[in-house]
Parts: C-alpha cells; structure tokens; sequence
C-alpha cells in the first residue's frame, strides 16, 4: 500500500517534468537536427543530404563569422571576468556591513534594464550625435563629431556590460565562503600576492569562475542585439546570420543546421571548460 | 589583499578609483537613457533643450506622441503583460513540483534527470527559440498541407512565445525554490504529521508556508526575464508583437525620445517590482 502510494505521487511529479523537458526541450531540437540535414528538392519533396553542412564549409561568409563570433566571445567573457574578479574581491572580503550590501545591489542595477534598453543606453553615449562626441567636443579635444559605434571595440563594451552581472555575483558568492586564515597563511610562509592569488584565491573561487564564464559566455555567443546594433557592417554575428535564414529567407533547412553548429560550438566550449577546470555542470550550476 | 594584510596608501586610491570608474559604467548607460526621455527636443542627444513630459503625455497634435497616446507601444505592452503573466505562472508551478521531485524524492535516474533540467541553461536563447519554431510551427504546416487540419495554436504567436520563454524559465525557478526546500527541516513535517495532519494538510501548512519567500523571488524573476526577453520571443513571435520586439522595430527607424521613455518605465517598473520582493522576504 506505502509504495503504491509513493510510487503515484512519483508519477504526479514526475509527469509535468517529462512533459516541460520532452516537449520544449528534446523533441524540438532532435526535430531541428532532423530538418537540418533535409534537402529541398522542390517544393514538395524532401531528400536527405548533408547540402546545408556544405554550405557552411565553402561559403567562408559563413565560417568567417563562426569563428569571429566564437573568439569574441571567448575574448568578452575573459575581460569580463578580469574586470569582475577585483569588484567582486571587494565586495567579499574588503567591504564591511551595510556597504557591502549596497555595493552587490548597486552591482545588480543593469538588470533593471532589458539587454534592448542597456544596449539603447550604449547608443546614446557612443554614436556620431552622442553625449561622449559632444563631451569631447565641448573640452576641445577634437574638433568635428566622432563617431565611436560601429566598430567592434563598442560591441565588446556592450557585452561586457551585459555579462558583468552573472560574473559578479557567483564570483562574490564563492570568495564570501573562504577563509581568511589562508591567505594570511600563505603570505606568513613568505608568498607574494602573486603567489597567494594563483595557488590559494583563484582555486578557492573556481566554482565561482567557472560558473561566471559558462553564463557570461553563453549570453555572449547568443546575443543578438548588442552586436546587430552596435557594431558596424564588417561585425556581423552568427545569431544574426540564423535569424536572417528564418526570417527574411525562409530557408529553415539551412537555419536549422547553422543553429545545430551554434549549439554544437557552445556545448564543446562549455564542456571543455568543465573539464580543464575539473568542474562538473552540477557543481557549477545546481 | 585582505584586512588584516598592510597595503600601500597607492594602491588603496588606485582601487578605490577603479571602484568609481566602474560603477559610473555601470550607471551611464541607465542614466542617460533616463534623463533623455526628458529633453524637450525631438532627438535623444545634447544639447539640452529643456524639461518635458510631452514624451509621456503629448496626444500627436503638436506633431508629438506621447508614450500614453501610442496605442503601438500601448498595445505592445500589454501583449507582454499577458505573455510574462502566463510564463511566470508556469514556470513557477514546474518550479514547486521539480523542486520537491529534486529534493524529496529518491529514484532511479535522478542525476541524469537533474543535468536535463539543467540543460535550457547551456542551450542559447536563439537556439530553443528557433528549435520550438522548427518542431511546433513545421508540425502545423505538415498536418495543414496533409490533412487540411489547422492548428493555429501552435503558429508563431503568443502560445509558442510562451512556450519557448517557459523552456528556460522553467529552470531558473526550479533552482531558487530547490535551493529554499534544501534548508527546511523535515522534522517539522513529520511533526505536522505525528499530530495528525495528512500529507496533503501539512504541506500547505507547514511546508507551503516555508517555501513562500522563493517562491515570490521566483515569480518576480519570471516576469522580469520574460518581459525583457527578446532572444527567443523575436522567432516565435506573431502579428501580435510584444514590448521589446516592438522597440526593436522601432529603433531600427530611428530613436526618439518616446523610446527613452519607455525605457525609464520598465526600469521603474523592475526596480519596484525588485524592492517589494527583497522587502517582502526580509521581513
């Protein structure tokens, strides 16, 4: 009777699981691996084919952007977390009472914003009409408008702002836990801050790198709108190039496999990151 | 670099400078983008013109539209009410039932259950957006083109853009209420129990009661990240376009100062919502 019972509410909660994680999760993206590799002979026969994969590889448009997008993501994600670490540092160990509280709120601010209005925010300041233009122009240091968007350099700015949140906060949530007697131990037995950095703070507050990186550098890869609106005509992103073969092309076929590839390069970059750093996906996001 | 380690007068304003610096990076881009839904000029840069509210109230027939007199953006709003009110209610059912499979329940293949829920988190927005899109919508063509069946649920339009919001959302509650269920303490079940109330009566009275917090932590979250989402709702969004989708075409135009002031109501709207939460689970 007991394990009846236990075995029916297993089902009852186990049953809304199954349905989110099968319906929104697994079948549409085996069905988009399925529609990735057919190939539309005419309007309404379908082959099978690696067509869309051969696209990928001969048009370098294609790669060129891959590849750009996955080394600028990689390269944000590291600036933001060098940017991040002193802060979070700051937070964790350096300021005191209610202080400490404010700074981790003031810290959580853009996220008041959407990623469209920090990224309008961004415009404001750095086109040809901008408040930094006008600044600059006001102190005499230039003397026409200067046109500071478009460029990759203001792409970056604007990712990094928007990682920064998810990097400070599992940062700060690690270094809060770590025992302060480690580091003096560590600068009683004659280490430099050097030394105390790379062989007891970073490996204390890996959980919290790895974790800050894996979200930091997925928002990053799949962002659309900070590079579509900030960056210039030579910064295209990979998102951009999947959502014009679904929406202006209506060519599913050759989205599907572009967004096989996207998912492809983010699952391999995560899981290498997992392993190098020796974390598992568990640890990092649970 | 802690407390009780000397450091250098130098270093110390070096940091506290970079402090400064980084915070004033922070707030810039909220800042300006505020202030500007003020400017009495039609463009969103200096110089300043002067104080207005026309970008709020001004009815069209000066040649400006207020955010009040817009009925695209209006209408676009509301779609996103109705959108982030649908996501946030599922999304924190899924979240209670996962949390209590998570954490109550013992069974077979729960740690590879544990990683598949965790699995929308390492999935890009783009990525489940354009899969929903792929499976649902190419199922209503097929059975169309087929059968002649219509299933216009499953279109892009609302239904899907909540579906592929809920995908993700879905996780990111089932993490805060576990995380709260993770520090209750069974025995005061059991004791609900010993003096006789059912296990249906003690969880609404016992165990309900400790979870509220998160799970209002959890809602705020849900409505906030499904109003401003734009990822994954831009690919499966229909004729009935929601408030970010609607900005972004905007935008796309050319910005005036009516964007600046939606923009300063959703970050009112999220500071508040913000505040009531945190003031509400530190009582």
């Amino acid at each position: 009777m007991k394990s009846s019972v236990s075995r029916l509410s297993l089902w009852l909660l186990l049953t809304p699981f199954l349905l989110w994680i099968v319906l929104l999760v697994l079948l549409p993206h085996l069905q988009m691996l399925r529609v990735s590799f057919q190939v539309r002979e005419s309007w309404d026969t379908i082959a099978w084919g690696i067509e869309q994969y051969q696209n990928f590889f001969t048009e370098s448009y294609y790669w060129r952007t891959f590849v750009r997008t996955g080394v600028m993501s990689l390269f944000t994600t590291f600036l933001t977390l060098i940017i991040a670490f002193p802060i979070a540092w700051y937070i964790a160990r350096l300021a005191r009472g209610r202080s400490k509280g404010i700074l981790f709120l003031a810290c959580l601010i853009p996220f008041w914003a959407s990623e469209l209005v920090r990224t309008y925010g961004w415009m404001i300041l750095l086109r040809e009409s901008g408040l930094f233009s006008s600044w600059l122009q006001a102190l005499g240091w230039v003397d026409g408008p200067v046109e500071m968007l478009y460029n990759d350099v203001a792409v970056i700015i604007g990712l990094v702002y928007n990682g920064l949140l998810f990097m400070v906060v599992p940062l700060v949530t690690t270094l809060d836990g770590m025992d302060e007697n480690l580091v003096e131990a560590g600068y009683d037995l004659g280490g430099g801050h050097g030394t105390v950095l790379r062989e007891i703070v970073v490996p204390w507050a890996m959980p919290g790198i790895v974790s800050g990186c894996i979200v930091v550098f997925m928002l990053t890869l799949g962002s659309y709108l900070t590079p579509v609106l900030m960056g210039g005509k030579d910064s295209a992103w990979f998102t951009e190039q999947i959502f014009t073969q679904f929406i202006t092309r209506f060519n599913w076929e050759q989205g599907a496999a572009l967004g096989v590839l996207l998912l492809v390069l983010s699952s391999l970059i995560v899981w290498l990151g997992l392993k190098i750093s020796g974390q598992s996906l568990r640890k990092v996001m649970g | 670099m802690i407390r009780s380690v000397p450091r250098s007068r130098l270093f110390d304003s070096l940091y506290l400078a970079y402090l400064v610096a980084f915070f004033v990076y922070l707030a810039l881009p909220l800042l300006v983008t505020a202030v500007f839904a003020f400017n009495d000029a039609p463009f969103p840069s200096l110089p300043w013109k002067g104080f207005t509210l026309d970008w709020y109230f001004a009815d069209g027939s000066d040649g400006r539209t207020g955010l009040f007199h817009d009925d695209g953006l209006l209408t676009a709003l509301w779609v996103s009410a109705k959108i982030a009110f649908w996501v946030t209610l599922v999304s924190v059912g899924l979240g209670c039932v996962n949390a209590v499979l998570f954490e109550r329940i013992q069974f077979r293949g729960k740690e590879f259950l544990y990683l598949l829920m965790l699995l929308p988190l390492v999935i890009p927005g783009v990525i489940l957006g354009v899969s929903i899109l792929v499976f649902y919508s190419g199922m209503a063509n097929d059975m169309s083109a087929a059968w002649g069946i219509e299933l216009d649920l499953f279109r892009p339009g609302m239904t899907l853009v909540v579906m592929g919001q809920v995908t993700f959302i879905a996780t990111l509650s089932t993490l805060v209420i576990a995380a709260r269920l993770r520090k209750f303490d069974p025995q005061l079940e059991e004791a609900a129990l010993n003096l006789g109330a059912t296990p249906l009566v003690a969880w609404f009275t016992v165990t309900l009661p400790w979870l509220l917090p998160s799970i209002f932590g959890a809602a705020a979250m849900a409505f906030l990240m499904s109003f401003e989402n734009f990822n994954t709702t831009v690919m499966l969004t229909g004729s009935d376009t929601p408030l970010t989708v609607a900005l972004f075409n905007r935008l796309r135009e050319g910005s005036t100062p009516v964007l600046n002031a939606v923009a300063l109501l959703l970050m009112v709207g999220s500071a508040l919502l913000a505040l009531l939460v945190m003031g509400r689970s530190s009582r």
